[in-house]
């Protein structure tokens, strides 16, 4: 790329993508700390309900500087979290309830106020409230590539983007000196009020942060946007983990991703479909955030449906072949060494028999089957286990011991847990294989 | 909060005083007039029917529900001045047990409040928490997340935080609720050595059976305190009677009463 091309790429499109990322950034790392809150509603209804603050202020000071429309804002979100208190108690309906009424009258008459403000000829769109308006950003950086990082070419930079910018490096410093108090309080708020960590204002300073992210959002991106990078990588990242570190720069890495590579769908996708019709780059955001959280659904390692059912085949696949050995072990109780590999898979099915043939549990010749020193062992640790949680369900349980085999036959193949108790025959008199090491 | 001068009844050896507490819920009275005092060095179970304020009276103690009336002190000193220490071990429910953090990761949080604000947690304190862990047994399962461990482990991480905390006074919420047989013996143990440590621990215990065998102490709770002292006094028949036989019909009548905001 030649540094005419770049230069030309950095003001048309340079500033709409820093705005996009920054913004996706701060939602992404705030929304992160809501969903591990179970108070991703709060931040969605926070997002909504700063409008009337923020028009408010717009109608008050006749300016879009930042300062004014964060005073508004922040002052309509606490509006917002004393109303839905208030609700909530005097109406005695659940938080959610709460919420959802309280946001949804907080936006309509913030939509109301715009119209109302449009009719007197003022520049607010309610459109631009949704999506944004990444296409007005322009930045015109210095020719020379050595003056880019400069404190004057910052200072270049549109003011949403400056707004963002501020806004993001002060959630990251405060999330960052606040992990383990936010851990604590949103793990067991009980605890870290008795020590002394003030849990509702954490959640205060949580909430705020959210509504300055909004705000700083809002004239670039759009509520769209805000709401589903406070929802959607956070969501994602849970499913691909259990460590709270990873959880949380996962959730920062999904939502920038999400920036880029749908302000990159948006700027291809029109070519690509054949048509001149642009497509709106925070609409594209959002879906993207949504197609990663589809794919963390599916494919997430934990979680996901696929390792879900991976797990349900790999488990299914154990007890069949379990089974198997129990069965062979009880048909050479009797004495022999060998037993007829017909009557073995009519007994249990030739799935489980395959798979411990495949582990070389036992082995085949002329159509008998035996068990190998190492599936001798094996069996002999299923049936001692059947036959353990059968003394359990008799003398513990208090089942009779002709009904217990069946609950036995299921109980076997829990490896985490076994009974402990020492006998050497089960209910119906037969040996209870010893431990082997 | 400010600090009240200890009343002559209480002693400033006491690990807990409570004096005249009344705590009321949505200005309904939970809470009549308790007036306890926990010696130093004992093992103290909380008994009564459900309702009848166990929990709020530990909260109200720590301050996590504000008090109609009375104060309580700490060694003769105001909660403030005595929080580093105080222990609590809130009821499993409290929790979030889906949240992304390790056996370890919670044992951690006991020390938080001798890290401080805004530090991050230092080998010395992960040391101090891992040896706690051990302590009950628990050691192998230090990057196990919590959701995956069975309810008697993941109490025994409750424990184990509850002992990096290293508190003089502890404050257990039905901590032996749900638990398995080597659960609770565990817990048995711990609570012994606490003791002979010199701690004192308030148990909020549901089983009538091991009272007598656990603990020392005894405070019979129903919306005031029935009966209160060693368990070899206070844990009678007739008291049980008095704790568990109905309620007070025309207290309850009146808590009513003054939650509807006026005479009914």
């Amino acid at each position: 790329m030649t540094l005419e091309r770049f230069l030309h790429f950095a003001s048309v499109d340079g500033a709409a993508l820093l705005a996009a990322t920054l913004s996706a950034l701060v939602c992404g790392m705030l929304g992160n700390w809501l969903v591990l809150r179970r108070t991703s509603l709060m931040g969605d209804a926070i997002s909504h309900s700063v409008l009337p603050g923020i028009v408010g202020a717009f109608l008050v000071t006749g300016t879009r500087a930042p300062v004014p429309m964060f005073v508004g804002a922040i002052i309509a979100a606490l509006l917002t979290v004393a109303v839905t208190q208030a609700v909530r108690r005097l109406a005695r309906v659940d938080m959610g309830a709460a919420m959802g009424v309280t946001f949804a009258s907080f936006f309509a008459f913030g939509v109301l106020l715009i119209e109302q403000a449009s009719a007197r000829q003022v520049d607010l769109d309610p459109d631009c409230v949704l999506y944004g308006s990444l296409e007005t950003l322009f930045w015109f950086p210095p020719a020379n590539p050595r003056d880019w990082l400069s404190l004057s070419t910052l200072a270049l930079l549109p003011t949403p983007v400056k707004t963002l910018l501020v806004v993001t490096v002060v959630s990251a410093i405060v999330l960052r000196l606040l992990r383990k108090e936010l851990a604590l309080a949103s793990f067991d708020a009980p605890l870290a009020a008795a020590l002394g960590f003030r849990p509702a204002l954490l959640g205060a300073i949580l909430m705020t942060l959210t509504a300055a992210a909004t705000i700083a959002s809002f004239e670039a991106v759009g509520s769209i946007l805000v709401v589903a990078m406070l929802v959607c990588p956070a969501a994602a990242a849970r499913l691909w983990t259990d460590r709270l570190r990873t959880q949380t720069r996962l959730s920062a890495a999904f939502a920038v991703l999400s920036a880029i590579l749908g302000y990159l769908l948006a700027a291809t996708a029109p070519r690509w479909l054949g048509t001149t019709h642009a497509l709106g780059a925070a609409g594209t955001m959002a879906t993207t955030a949504g197609a990663i959280l589809t794919i963390s659904i599916v494919a997430g390692p934990t979680h996901g449906l696929v390792a879900r059912v991976l797990r349900r085949r790999e488990l299914a696949l154990r007890v069949a072949r379990e089974d198997a050995l129990g069965a062979l072990f009880r048909m050479l109780e009797s004495g022999t060494d060998r037993a007829s590999e017909q009557l073995l898979v009519a007994a249990v099915g030739p799935r489980g028999i395959a798979e411990a043939r495949r582990r070389g549990e036992i082995e085949t010749a002329n159509g008998l089957v035996r068990l190998t020193p190492t599936g001798v062992a094996e069996a002999q640790a299923i049936i001692r286990s059947h036959r353990l949680w059968e003394t359990y369900l008799v003398e513990e349980a208090g089942l009779a011991a002709d009904h217990v085999h069946e609950s036995a036959e299921r109980l076997e193949h829990v490896r985490e847990v076994a009974p402990e108790v020492p006998r050497a025959l089960d209910p119906q008199g037969k040996p209870i294989p010893k431990p082997t090491s | 909060m400010t600090t009240t001068p200890l009343r002559p009844e209480h002693s400033p050896e006491s690990p807990l005083s409570i004096h005249a507490m009344t705590v009321a819920y949505r200005r309904k009275p939970v809470l009549w007039d308790v007036e306890f005092d926990a010696p130093p060095s004992s093992l103290v179970a909380i008994v009564g029917p459900n309702g009848a304020g166990k929990s709020t009276l530990m909260k109200a103690c720590l301050g996590l529900v504000p008090m109609a009336a009375g104060n309580v002190a700490f060694w003769g000193q105001d909660l403030s001045v005595a929080r580093s220490r105080i222990g609590y071990v809130p009821q499993r429910e409290s929790v979030d047990w889906e949240f992304p953090v390790s056996a370890l990761d919670v044992v951690c949080m006991g020390r938080y409040r001798k890290i401080g604000w805004f530090r991050g947690i230092s080998k010395a304190h992960r040391d101090a928490a891992l040896a706690a862990l051990d302590a009950v047994g628990m050691g192998a399962f230090r990057d196990r997340q919590i959701a995956q461990l069975s309810g008697g482990q993941q109490q025994r991480v409750f424990l184990a935080r509850a002992l990096a905390q290293e508190a003089d006074l502890y404050f257990m919420d039905e901590p032996f609720a749900g638990v398995d047989a080597a659960t609770e013996k565990a817990i048995v143990e711990t609570l012994r050595m606490l003791k002979s440590q010199g701690r004192t621990v308030i148990c909020v215990h549901h089983d009538l059976q091991s009272v007598r065998e656990y603990f020392d102490h005894v405070l019979m709770l129903n919306l005031r305190v029935v009966a209160a002292g060693p368990t070899a006094e206070a844990f009678t028949t007739q008291n049980l009677q008095r704790t568990y036989g109905g309620r007070l019909t025309l207290l309850d009548a009146a808590s009513h009463a003054l939650a509807r905001g006026g005479a009914a």
